[in-house]
C-alpha cells in the first residue's frame, strides 16, 4: 500500500483538480464562444446567439471543405487498413532480423514531426515528381495521410494478434482449412473488432491532421483543418470558426467512442 | 515414398507451411514498399535536396552540391537562436508534462476509488481526439487578450504574459499531455502491489517510496511519452504563429522557406530529425519503445 499523509493527499487532488482545468477549461470558452452573439470571440460573452450556426450550415467552403476531409480520410483509412494489418500479422507471427527496425519505420511518421514529414512529400511532389512530367495532385495528400494512418491500424491489430491463440490456426489447418479458410473462419473473427477500431483512429487522425496537408494539399483545395486555419489568420476571425470548432469536437469523439466500444466488448469476452 | 510426386491439394498452404520465410516477404511486401518507396525515400530526397540551391536568379531549384545551406543554421545568428530557443520549449514542454502527469498517475492509479479512475482516464483520453487546430484555437481564445484567462486575472490586478513563449510552452502541454499521462498511468497501475508492501514494510512512508521506488520503475514509460511531447513540440510551428506573437520555431523557418528556398527548408528538417533520431536511441536503450 501506497500511505500518503492528509496533506499531500490533498496536494495530489488538487493538481489533479488543476490539469483537469487546464484540460477543460479552453475547449468550454471555445464551445460556449460558438453561441456568441458577437462576431470577435470574448469573454464573459454577453449574449447568446445562434446566428453562426445557420451561416455554418449554409456555407459552401465548408460542405466542400468537409468534403474533402471525409474523401481523404477514407482512402487513408482504407489504406492504411490494409498495410498496417499485414506488418501486424508479419511482426505478430514471425521473429526475423531487422524486426525492431521495421517497428521503428511505422512508428516514424508519426514521431517525426508532422512539419518534416509534410515538407519531406511536398519536396518530392514539387521538386521531384512535377519536374519529372508527373502531377500527383490530390492523390499526394492520399498518400501522406495513409502513411502516418498505418500505425493505427498496426497497434490495434497487433495487440489483438498478440493475444491470440496460435493453436487455433494450426488446429485449423490440421483439420483440413487452407489458409484462405483458416482466416476467414478462425482468425477473422477473432481480430475484427481491433482492425475495425484502428480504422476508425487513422479516420480520425486523419480528418484531423492539419501540418502534413499544409504542405501536400493541392492549390485551392481546403479540408476542414487547412479552412479553420485560413479563419485563423485573418485578423477579424468570425465566430463561425468556433462553430466549426465544436462541430469538429463532436465529429471526431464519435469515431473514438464507437473503436472504444468495440476495444472494451472483445475484451470482456 | 510417394508424397512427393502427389500433387499437393492446397498448393499454396503446403508451400507456405514449408517455407515460412516465404510467408512473411509476402506479408512484409507491400508495408516495405509503400513506407520505404513513399516515405523513407521522400526524406532521403529531402536530405538530398539540402545540398542544391536555389538560383538567385530564376528562383529556382537546382541540383549541385553545396553546405551553404547546413552552414547557415549555425552562422546565422537567429537561425542558430531559433533552434535553441526551440530546443528549449520542447524540453520545457516534456518537464511541464512529466510533472504534472506522475502525480496525476500516483493519484489514479493508487489513491483514487476505481470509478474516480475510470472517470479520469476517459476524463484525459478525449481532448486527444478533440483536435489539434480546435485546441489551439481554444487556448487562443483563452489567452487573448479579452480572454478568460485575463478575465480570471483581473481582480486580482494581475494580467497575462500575453502571446509569447510562455504561452507557447503551456498551449503545446496542453496539446500532448495526454501522451505523458497515458503511458506514465499504465506504468504505474502494473507495478506489481507487492513492491509497494514492501518499501512500506521497510519503513518508507509515502514521498519516499514514490522518488525511490516509483519514480525509478516508471522512467521508461516517462521517456516513452517524452518521446512525443519532445517531438512533437520541437517541429510544431502552428502554436508559435497563433499564440505566440513574433516567436519563431524551428518549423516556422522550415515552412516559410518550402516555397521560397526549398534547400534551406531541406537543410533545416534536417534538426528536428536529429534531436528526434538522437531522442529515440535513448528512447531504445531504456526499453522504452515497446510500450509507445
Amino acid at each position: 500500500m501506497l500511505r500518503f499523509s492528509k496533506t499531500s493527499r490533498i496536494g495530489l487532488m488538487a493538481i489533479v483538480g488543476v490539469v483537469l482545468v487546464f484540460m477543460y477549461a479552453p475547449l468550454t470558452v471555445l464551445v460556449l464562444n460558438a453561441f456568441n452573439e458577437r462576431q470577435i470571440a470574448s469573454w464573459p460573452i454577453q449574449e447568446f446567439s445562434l446566428k453562426w450556426w445557420v451561416i455554418a450550415f449554409e456555407s459552401e467552403p465548408i460542405r466542400a471543405a468537409l468534403l474533402n476531409s471525409v474523401t481523404v480520410a477514407t482512402a487513408a483509412m482504407l489504406i492504411a487498413m490494409v498495410l498496417g494489418s499485414l506488418v501486424a500479422f508479419a511482426l505478430s507471427r514471425y521473429d526475423f532480423f531487422g524486426k525492431s527496425t521495421v517497428n521503428l519505420l511505422i512508428v516514424l511518421p508519426i514521431a517525426l514531426p508532422g512539419v518534416v514529414t509534410g515538407v519531406a512529400f511536398s519536396n518530392t511532389y514539387s521538386n521531384f515528381l512535377t519536374p519529372a512530367g508527373f502531377q500527383i495532385g490530390y492523390f499526394g495528400m492520399i498518400v501522406a495521410h495513409s502513411t502516418f494512418c498505418i500505425v493505427m491500424v498496426f497497434n490495434n491489430v497487433f495487440a489483438r494478434l498478440k493475444r491470440m491463440n496460435p493453436s487455433l490456426q494450426e488446429a485449423s489447418m490440421d483439420l483440413g482449412q487452407g489458409l484462405w479458410g483458416t482466416f476467414r473462419l478462425v482468425t477473422l473473427p477473432q481480430f475484427r473488432t481491433a482492425f475495425a477500431a484502428g480504422a476508425l483512429l487513422a479516420f480520425a487522425l486523419s480528418f484531423d491532421e492539419v501540418v502534413v496537408t499544409i504542405f501536400t494539399a493541392p492549390p485551392g483545395v481546403d479540408t476542414v483543418p487547412l479552412w479553420i486555419l485560413k479563419e485563423m489568420a485573418r485578423p477579424n476571425q468570425a465566430s463561425v470558426v468556433n462553430v466549426v470548432a465544436t462541430v469538429v469536437i463532436l465529429l471526431s469523439l464519435i469515431p473514438v467512442y464507437i473503436s472504444q466500444r468495440l476495444s472494451r466488448t472483445e475484451n470482456e469476452k | 515414398m510417394n508424397v512427393i510426386a502427389r500433387a499437393p491439394k492446397r498448393p499454396i498452404s503446403s508451400y507456405l507451411h514449408l517455407h515460412p520465410k516465404a510467408g512473411l516477404r509476402a506479408l512484409l511486401a507491400l508495408p516495405l514498399a509503400w513506407l520505404v518507396g513513399v516515405y523513407i525515400i521522400s526524406l532521403l530526397l529531402l536530405l538530398v535536396t539540402a545540398f542544391w540551391f536555389t538560383d538567385p536568379y530564376t528562383s529556382k531549384v537546382r541540383p549541385g552540391f553545396t553546405l551553404d545551406n547546413f552552414v547557415s543554421i549555425f552562422t546565422v545568428p537567429a537561425y542558430f537562436a531559433t533552434s535553441a530557443r526551440t530546443l528549449g520549449i520542447a524540453l520545457a514542454v516534456t518537464g511541464v508534462c512529466a510533472l504534472f502527469a506522475v502525480p496525476l498517475g500516483i493519484f489514479m492509479a493508487k489513491i483514487a476509488q476505481p470509478w474516480v479512475r475510470n472517470l479520469l482516464a476517459v476524463a484525459i483520453t478525449l481532448p486527444l481526439w478533440a483536435g489539434y487546430l480546435v485546441k489551439l484555437l481554444a487556448m487562443r481564445l483563452t489567452f487573448t487578450e479579452q480572454g478568460l484567462f485575463n478575465w480570471l486575472l483581473e481582480p486580482l490586478g494581475f494580467s497575462g504574459p500575453g502571446f509569447g513563449i510562455p504561452v507557447i510552452i503551456l498551449t503545446l502541454a496542453y496539446l500532448w499531455f495526454p501522451y505523458m499521462a497515458l503511458p506514465v498511468f499504465t506504468a504505474i497501475v502494473l507495478l506489481p502491489p507487492n513492491l509497494f508492501d514492501a518499501s512500506a514494510d521497510l519503513g518508507a512512508k509515502g514521498w519516499p517510496t514514490v522518488f525511490r521506488m516509483v519514480l525509478p520503475l516508471i522512467t521508461p514509460a516517462i521517456i516513452a511519452g517524452s518521446v512525443f511531447t519532445f517531438s512533437l513540440s520541437l517541429g510544431d510551428y502552428l502554436a508559435a504563429r497563433f499564440v505566440g506573437g513574433k516567436t519563431q520555431m524551428i518549423g516556422s523557418i522550415i515552412a516559410s522557406n518550402i516555397n521560397l528556398n526549398p534547400p534551406v527548408a531541406a537543410a533545416f528538417s534536417m534538426v528536428p530529425i536529429a534531436f528526434v533520431v538522437m531522442y529515440l536511441m535513448v528512447a531504445r536503450r531504456a526499453g522504452s519503445l515497446e510500450r509507445m
